[in-house]
């Protein structure tokens, strides 16, 4: 009797931390999308539920001739794609290699990767900024791919390498006594094998610059060229609060794909990050 | 057959011969081999006789002429002369390595692979290289680069009155690092800033581990009904992209029209605060901002390891009349922190260089008068301000030399320590 009291209890009161804890996290999100349906303009008026929501703000942002908003979109899409497949191809080679030789220099290599991963390369962001001013790249897309993917190789490869060497080498060894070449045993036999941490990998390298202020910030000059976050940050930042319906507009549209994709891969994201994680 | 061996010299007289590029290699009658290195050395000599040196004059002296030598543009220069010559020594080594190899396997009676054994062992033996190359090229220029500009930066006057192309830039050796210790308003800057960098990542990254694994233990309770939307629900924070949840907060805790001030607070039955001008509540706004944002990514992995534990363990404890305080502190926090201990240490690294938080909340302000960074500055932020705001890019360097020491220090600590990395076979 006492049992069912208890339990009826515990789990009482499991449900309201639980419900309090989804109003915390849900309310910001449905805050800024009430905002972005507001008819004003500022923040002040703004209400999360509006007597007369519009779609006047989402028009603005879809006005080419108005707004860079679609321009910094497809900034963003471009380069984080971009990143994307660059960076699974040098991952996947550097892991390999890490993974399957052993050569000199290897053991080096690995320290170094593992020292790097530590530091964010945007601690260096003075560096990045006279190399690319002196090479020509700043404000262009192709500095910043490049700062990305070189980020993106240390800690990737340290997971990556880690998923390789669990995959049997008795499969490569096999492989190669039945003559098969250093690239056929790597792409028909390995990178089969290899798919749920090359979607990690992938998954990673294009959210990665999504997130990314303070590199685009340094090295994107003109608003033509800017990237979402330095774009939307602008947008707030200029005049605060006077244009933040627009910006909640803007962020509402960003939100929610990325939210959605992420929702579909995220049991990826945990399996990887554990599987690579833990043991490399 | 014995008797007429005599003894030879080859593997001497090939490296000696070797300092001409591809001689040991004729030495060793390897004529291929020999003309590659050659020719390899030639070209390197041909593209950077000129160029090298006057990198080398620009990397120690930084200039002499003010407006027409860039002593930024020379440092570059000669880092990049530094790097061409390590990896133009790199080549010469491995010249003289294989010519001295071969020449001693020569002294030994061993036959020296032919042209297609060359080959064959080139591709088996340089086919790891030629994997990485893509990788450590982009590495050297994106990573490693910054990293020594950085480290020489540290010991330059680099800075708003010594700016090129109009004035010229010089080492000054340690000043830097001197200053930041020494003068007044740097060493309080300083240390108040590391302070801070302290509490607010032991803070922040202590608080969201609890509440991620709190979480995750409650609704992993076995009746427990909705688990699949709770948990949906409760990812939603890692899902969004984390500088517009910073930003819509930066909205929501605005002082004037935010709705924290505005709605919330009143409905509580409290005072409104001035989170964003008085740097105790900026500070508190952001270690709870950063809560919200990181407990879902401890609560996803928990819940995977949760998943893991066989009910056995738990029956077991039941049977041996285990309460669940009992079940939890000995079952339970142990399997989760073993399992998570990696990622957890690297949610600390991560929140000491969080930069989004800081500067997209409140810039790393409020403004304090007593030292040349905000109130809620941490290191990272505070170079981005000395080098974006105030120019004082060799004080910045400096910082950086600090801050990267740190995190080495903490990083290798706790590698030493991890069981895969001792596992490693290292060779």
């Amino acid at each position: 009797m006492s049992n069912k009291q208890n339990k009826i209890i515990r789990l009482t009161l499991s449900y309201i931390v639980i419900l309090a804890m989804i109003f915390i996290v849900v309310y910001p999100l449905l805050w800024v999308i009430g905002s972005s349906l507001n008819p004003g303009q500022s923040l002040s008026g703004s209400k999360m539920f509006p007597e007369n929501p519009t779609l006047i703000h989402y028009q603005f942002l879809f006005d080419l001739e108005k707004s860079n908003y679609l321009l910094w979109y497809w900034n963003s899409m471009k380069i984080s794609i971009t990143t994307m497949i660059l960076s699974v191809i040098s991952v996947a080679f550097t892991a390999y290699a890490f993974s399957r030789y052993r050569f000199i220099g290897r053991k080096n290599g690995l320290m170094t990767f593992l020292i790097l991963q530590m530091i964010p390369n945007f601690a260096a962001l003075i560096a990045i900024f006279v190399l690319a001013n002196r090479t020509g790249l700043l404000d262009t897309h192709i500095g910043l791919i490049l700062v990305y993917v070189g980020g993106q190789i240390p800690m990737n490869t340290w997971l990556m390498k880690g998923y390789l060497d669990t995959i049997p080498k008795e499969l490569d060894e096999s492989a190669k006594m039945d003559g098969a070449g250093h690239f056929r045993i790597f792409f028909q036999i390995v990178m089969p094998l290899a798919k749920p941490i090359l979607a990690v990998v992938a998954l990673f390298s294009f959210i990665a610059p999504l997130g990314d202020f303070i590199l685009a910030r340094i090295l994107l000059r003109s608003e033509k060229n800017f990237t979402l976050a330095v774009g939307l940050y602008e947008l707030v930042a200029k005049q605060f609060g006077n244009e933040f319906t627009k910006f909640a507009a803007g962020a509402v549209l960003v939100a929610i794909p990325i939210a959605l994709l992420f929702l579909m891969f995220q049991k990826y994201f945990v399996s990887g990050l554990t599987a690579g994680g833990t043991k490399g | 057959m014995e008797e007429t061996k005599k003894i030879t010299n080859h593997g001497r007289n090939a490296a000696l011969l070797s300092i001409i590029p591809g001689f040991g290699q004729f030495y060793n009658k390897q004529f291929v081999k020999g003309f590659i290195f050659l020719i390899l050395a030639m070209s390197f000599a041909f593209t950077f006789y000129d160029v090298l040196p006057v990198g080398f004059w620009g990397l120690f002296t930084l200039g002499e002429i003010p407006r027409l030598d860039h002593s930024v543009f020379l440092l570059i220069d000669g880092i990049i002369a530094l790097i061409i010559t390590i990896m133009g020594l790199g080549i010469f080594a491995l010249n003289i390595y294989d010519a001295r190899n071969n020449g001693k396997k020569r002294d030994a009676g061993l036959e020296l692979n032919s042209v297609r054994q060359q080959y064959h062992n080139l591709i088996d033996n340089g086919f790891p290289y030629l994997m990485i190359t893509p990788g450590f090229f982009l590495l050297i220029f994106v990573v490693i680069f910054p990293i020594l500009f950085v480290l020489l930066l540290a010991f330059t006057n680099y800075d708003l009155y010594h700016s090129p192309p109009a004035k010229l830039v010089d080492w000054v050796g340690f000043q830097n690092f001197i200053d930041i210790f020494k003068l007044d308003i740097w060493r309080t800057t300083f240390f108040a800033v590391l302070a801070w960098t302290i509490v607010w990542t032991f803070g922040a990254t202590t608080l969201q581990v609890a509440l991620g694994i709190f979480l995750a233990i409650l609704v992993n309770q076995k009746d427990l009904k909705g688990k699949a939307i709770i948990r949906t629900m409760m990812i939603l924070p890692w899902a969004v992209p984390s500088f517009i949840t910073i930003l819509i907060f930066s909205g929501m805790f605005n002082e004037s029209f935010g709705v924290i001030n505005k709605t919330l607070l009143p409905f509580l039955g409290m005072e409104p605060q001035p989170w964003m001008t008085n740097e105790v509540w900026t500070r508190f706004a952001l270690i709870m901002i950063q809560t919200w944002l990181g407990f879902p990514f401890i609560f996803a992995m928990t819940t995977g390891v949760l998943q893991s534990i066989p009910e056995e363990l738990y029956e077991a404890a039941t049977v041996d009349g285990a309460t669940i305080m009992q079940k939890f502190f000995n079952i339970t926090l142990p399997l989760v922190l073993f399992a998570t201990a990696p990622i957890l240490i690297t949610q600390y690294t991560f929140n000491f260089n969080n930069f989004n938080v800081i500067f997209l909340f409140n810039g790393g302000g409020p403004a304090l008068p007593s030292q040349n960074a905000g109130g809620t500055d941490i290191l990272i932020s505070w170079i981005y301000r000395l080098t974006m705001t105030s120019a004082q890019y060799g004080k910045a360097a400096a910082v950086t030399m600090i801050l990267s020491l740190i995190v080495i220090t903490v990083a290798l600590w706790q590698f030493k320590r991890t069981k895969s990395f001792q596992e490693e076979d290292m060779m």
